[in-house]
């Protein structure tokens, strides 16, 4: 009994000592609480804030590419695209399926959709469909939430109006690759393109812009849910004018047809490079897309090499349009004199060696200048038999064989001035007298670039050392000439070089201009053939196999230089087709018919076209 | 024989209603008071929808009120007697569930009736806490203090915990001895067997990390850390955290929790449930539910102390105070001062079997209640 009570007084007890364990172990839990949200609740808050709110860089519209007179080479235009960050997703493969339903997908496209995403981080947007109508971009739009990390974007893309006539200059764009999303968190941004070719690559930084910024509130998985003020609106990239008068450039490229050629034209005076077409070309555009195999593999089979940019990457021996340096270099080294006269019998000896001219019979007795006109290769066999291959060198470096313009495009290849250093270094071999006199005809191991001769015409035409360029300088015509250094040459022995390129076009010359309208200007000119084969004794004998008889890719290189109008020269212009046979016939009337349009357009330039404006080619191009 | 005696014969056969109009209400109300802070905030993790949680709970939270009123309502001479049984069933539940979880391939807690799927885990909470009142109610007091009387106890508190913990169930293992623990010391087991025990367990400590699963050491090693793992194991209990502490003192207001609406916090219809309310409601809104908590066991605790028979007093506290510790583990686990062990806050986590055995277990305090100044006979129920 006494018994009942101690053990109801011991549960009493107990049970009062449990409650206030209870007690104290809600105020422990109350007095957490308070530390974390009022003691640390500002460190929370903010920690909180970092969860809720990111920051999401805005692309800048990327800078456009211009000709000369403000005609749009490279621009941006509305593009209804669709992305797949492969992280977001719940199944890839699924996803692609759902998104096939409403976006034609082919296997092709497919297969490189999944390969891209096995090769990029799953945080990459991957395009997933580009190019969309409207109609089936709102279905993509309405189909969103059921497709997480599907990204439907009406974003802006590059756009080449006139792709063929400016692809080895301009380049194109391309998705970033890690290295390119290391150096910059934009090119995370989905269908943010990186300048992967020519211009685009060189100038990016500059046409590239800065981003901007914007607060929006994420969920967990990163989906936008609103966003947050303020926003720092995008950097637009800036605008990269070029020296190319875009209508030239295409009349050119027209020019050459299915030839494959390169065209250099040149404002004599200021350097500024009017047209650069190579032939044939390829469309950028598709490389901004994404180009398919099929046509990639086209583009790299082709044997006339659409993808190389033959004005600057295609070296090849200059031939006879060398003849009037090896002139200059002449006269000023005083092997001859401008009425030094040799025999021409066809052929010249050294040693037991025969080295031929051109012309099977021979031209007979002529000077110098005869000699540029008709391009003898004895006379010029003769002189080079007392001008050493070392001054030869120095002549032809100084008019720009062998340099450098690095003008921003891609491929520029140096070609090869070939003197005793160089084979010693190179072959360790001694020079050779023959190849002095293969030399002097622009043949044997000296190799020059089409844009190399079109600054060793202006170089000539003006005596000024003339440096190319492609980007748009300010200043006027005079004063970018001036900043040009006069040629360290006799200007009597510059004038008998002008005056032998003159006689070339006259009655009598290589390339007798014999169909010029007397409207037309006066040109001075050079030819060159430059031989890919060896024309063997025997063949010589025989009779020389005509080139339309050889299969094309032996045919001979045909060349000319050529500026104009002689009295006082603006334009000045090289052309190389490859295989194409004659200097004279074949390259000539191209130089002729694109100073001729040089020169029309420089007496009657087009309006400038305004400052372009990214809204306004929106609303015509959408 | 002398409890007659000491306190008077008086025999109480009430009828239903007048049961009922002697229930006490306070409790009733303040569990409906949870209940509603339940759906209230299950409405909020729905981004402002009743469905599909918010709705689901009522329902369930109806028929679990039903059950409690009528548990209320049943003699607690029937409860009594049952004591035993339960555990049994309890027992038998637990090892279907074992067997079919070795056929099913996997570790699986509960069994699907039909209608609903039943945690046998969750009713052997209350069967062990029965089956002890069961026993030490024909105890004396000095049978009681005697260590003899810790071997049956042992015997109805491990076999459920081995059963338990194989599932595996670390954390309600813990409780249900936690719960039996309590019992032994409310029935008046020398204290210093509790403290005795105290120290054993610590010494325990590094052998039963040996025996523990990898996902468990996962736990505790990021509740001592949570930081080392932000993104993986610890971002739960970091991102917990975050929400807690910037609700402040008052509070986002309700359905602008920012952790909670944009999802960066885990499992937040379930076990951290809490943690949205925190950071909804602020420190305010937080310490109000957790008052309203401990208002209601309380009320349990002091239905025990003032019940004539030891099984009426050793089941009311005792099922008040496994009660307590399922509040404490879950709101302790939110705060990062426990491993996360996954026990839901019950009555305002989204999930039934939580629920049902709170309302089973207050039905039955409720009882008690009712039935304080019934004195049953120390072996046997009474009933004749």
């Amino acid at each position: 009994m006494a018994r009942e009570g101690l053990r109801y007084q011991t549960f009493s007890r107990r049970a009062f000592l449990l409650a206030g364990a209870q007690g104290l172990a809600v105020t422990a839990l109350g007095g957490r609480l308070y530390y974390l949200s009022v003691v640390e609740g500002e460190k929370y808050k903010l920690r909180a804030e970092r969860n809720r709110v990111a920051i999401r860089l805005i692309a800048p519209e990327r800078g456009e590419i211009l000709d000369r007179y403000g005609r749009k080479l490279a621009t941006n235009r509305q593009d209804f695209r669709v992305f797949l960050i492969p992280e977001q997703a719940d199944e890839v493969a699924n996803t692609l399926v759902k998104i096939g339903h409403i976006v034609k997908l082919d296997d092709r496209r497919l297969s490189r959709i999944e390969r891209q995403i096995k090769r990029q981080r799953k945080f990459v947007p991957v395009t997933v469909a580009q190019g969309l109508d409207w109609a089936t971009f709102a279905k993509v739009n309405v189909a969103v939430p059921e497709l997480p990390g599907v990204v439907p974007d009406a974003g802006r893309s590059r756009f080449y109006p006139s792709g063929n006539e400016i692809a080895h200059l301009v380049g194109y764009t391309a998705s970033p690759n890690e290295d390119d999303v290391a150096l910059n968190p934009l090119y995370q941004l989905p269908g943010f393109k990186v300048g992967r070719q020519g211009l685009e690559r060189r100038y990016e930084d500059r046409l590239r812009g800065s981003a901007g910024t914007r607060r929006v509130e994420v969920n967990s998985v990163g989906r936008e849910i609103r966003e947050l003020p303020p926003r720092q609106e995008a950097d637009p990239g800036s605008n990269l004018q070029l020296t190319i008068d875009l209508a030239l450039q295409k009349y050119t490229i027209d020019l050459l047809g299915e030839k494959a050629a390169g065209v250099v034209a040149m404002d004599i005076r200021t350097g500024e490079i009017l047209t650069m077409a190579s032939a044939p070309t390829y469309d950028p555009n598709e490389f901004t897309r994404g180009i398919s195999s099929e046509n990639w593999n086209a583009l790299l089979k082709d044997p006339r090499k659409p993808l190389i940019n033959k004005c600057v990457t295609g070296q090849y021996p200059p031939g006879s349009t060398i003849k009037p340096v090896i002139a200059l270099a002449a006269l000023e080294h005083g092997v001859v004199k401008p009425e030094t006269e040799y025999y021409c019998n066809g052929r010249h000896r050294l040693g037991n060696h025969t080295f031929n001219c051109w012309k099977p019979g021979g031209h007979g007795r002529l000077d110098l200048l005869g000699a540029i006109a008709h391009s003898c290769d004895v006379y010029f066999y003769k002189v080079a038999e007392d001008l050493d291959v070392d001054n030869i060198a120095d002549m032809v470096s100084r008019f720009g064989l062998g340099d450098l313009f690095d003008l921003g495009i891609d491929g520029e290849k140096a070609g090869m001035v070939p003197d005793r250093g160089w084979k010693r270094a190179v072959l360790n071999q001694p020079w050779h007298l023959g190849e002095t006199l293969n030399i002097s005809i622009g043949q044997g191991a000296m190799l020059s670039t089409p844009l190399q001769l079109a600054v060793l015409t202006s170089r000539l035409a003006s005596g000024r050392r003339i440096f190319p360029s492609l980007v748009s300088l300010p200043g006027t015509d005079e004063s970018k000439m001036k900043a040009f250094d006069a040629m360290d040459v006799n200007p009597l022995h510059l004038r008998v070089a002008r005056r032998g390129m003159e006689m070339v076009t006259e009655r009598g010359g290589t390339a007798h201009d014999y169909r010029r309208p007397k409207s037309a200007a006066k040109l001075a000119g050079k030819s060159g053939t430059a031989q890919v084969r060896r024309i063997s004794k025997e063949e010589r004998l025989e009779g020389v196999i005509h080139n339309d008889d050889l299969p094309w890719n032996m045919r001979d290189h045909a060349l000319f230089i050529a500026y104009g109008p002689v009295e006082d020269p603006e334009i000045a212009v090289s052309v190389l087709v490859q295989h194409g046979g004659g200097g004279s016939s074949v390259a000539a009337p191209i130089a002729r018919a694109v100073i001729d349009k040089a020169l029309e357009i420089r007496h009657a330039p087009p309006a400038e076209e305004t400052a372009p404006d990214a809204a306004g080619t929106t609303a015509e191009e959408a | 024989m002398g409890t007659a005696r000491m306190f008077g014969p008086r025999r109480v056969d009430k009828s239903v209603f007048q049961r009922l109009g002697d229930l006490n209400w306070g409790i009733v109300f303040l569990n409906v008071l949870i209940a509603c802070a339940g759906f209230a905030m299950l409405y909020s993790v729905a981004g402002g929808s009743w469905d599909p949680w918010a709705s689901r709970q009522a329902t369930r939270f109806i028929g679990a009120f039903a059950l409690m009123l009528v548990i209320a309502t049943v003699d607690i001479r029937y409860w009594m007697a049952f004591a035993y049984p339960a555990w049994f069933i309890g027992i038998l539940l637990l090892l279907a569930v074992e067997v079919i979880g070795a056929i099913g391939m996997g570790g699986q807690r509960w069994l699907d009736i039909g209608i609903m799927r039943i945690q046998p885990s969750e009713l052997m909470k209350i069967a062990v806490v029965m089956a002890l009142a069961r026993y030490f109610h024909g105890r004396n007091y000095d049978q009681s203090r005697s260590l003899r009387s810790l071997l049956t106890p042992a015997v109805l508190i491990m076999v459920p915990v081995a059963l338990v913990v194989r599932q595996p169930d670390l954390g309600t293992g813990l409780m249900i001895v936690a719960g039996g623990a309590a019992i032994l010391f409310l029935a008046g087991l020398p204290a210093w067997l509790f403290i005795a025990a105290g120290l054993l367990v610590a010494a325990a400590v590094p052998v039963g990390w040996q025996f523990m699963r990898d996902y468990q050491k996962d736990r505790v090693l990021t509740f001592l850390n949570p930081e080392s793992d932000p993104l993986g194991a610890g971002y739960q209990i970091t991102q917990s955290k975050i929400a807690l502490g910037s609700g402040g003192l008052t509070g986002k207001g309700y359905l602008e929790g920012t952790q909670s609406q944009l999802n960066f916090l885990p499992e937040m219809k379930t076990d951290f449930i809490f943690t949205v309310l925190a950071e909804e409601f602020g420190l305010i809104g937080a310490v109000i539910v957790l008052a309203l908590y401990t208002i209601v066991l309380a009320y349990g605790m002091l239905i025990g102390i003032g019940c004539r028979s030891q099984f009426g007093r050793l089941l009311a506290s005792g099922l008040a105070m496994t009660l307590f510790l399922y509040v404490l583990i879950n709101v302790a686990m939110v705060m990062g001062l426990m491993p996360v062990v996954g026990v839901p806050l019950p009555m305002i986590s989204y999930g039934g079997s939580a629920m049902l055995t709170w309302m089973i277990a207050y039905g039955l305090i409720l009882s008690v209640a009712i039935h304080r100044h019934v004195s049953l006979a120390p072996k046997g129920s009474g009933l004749g």
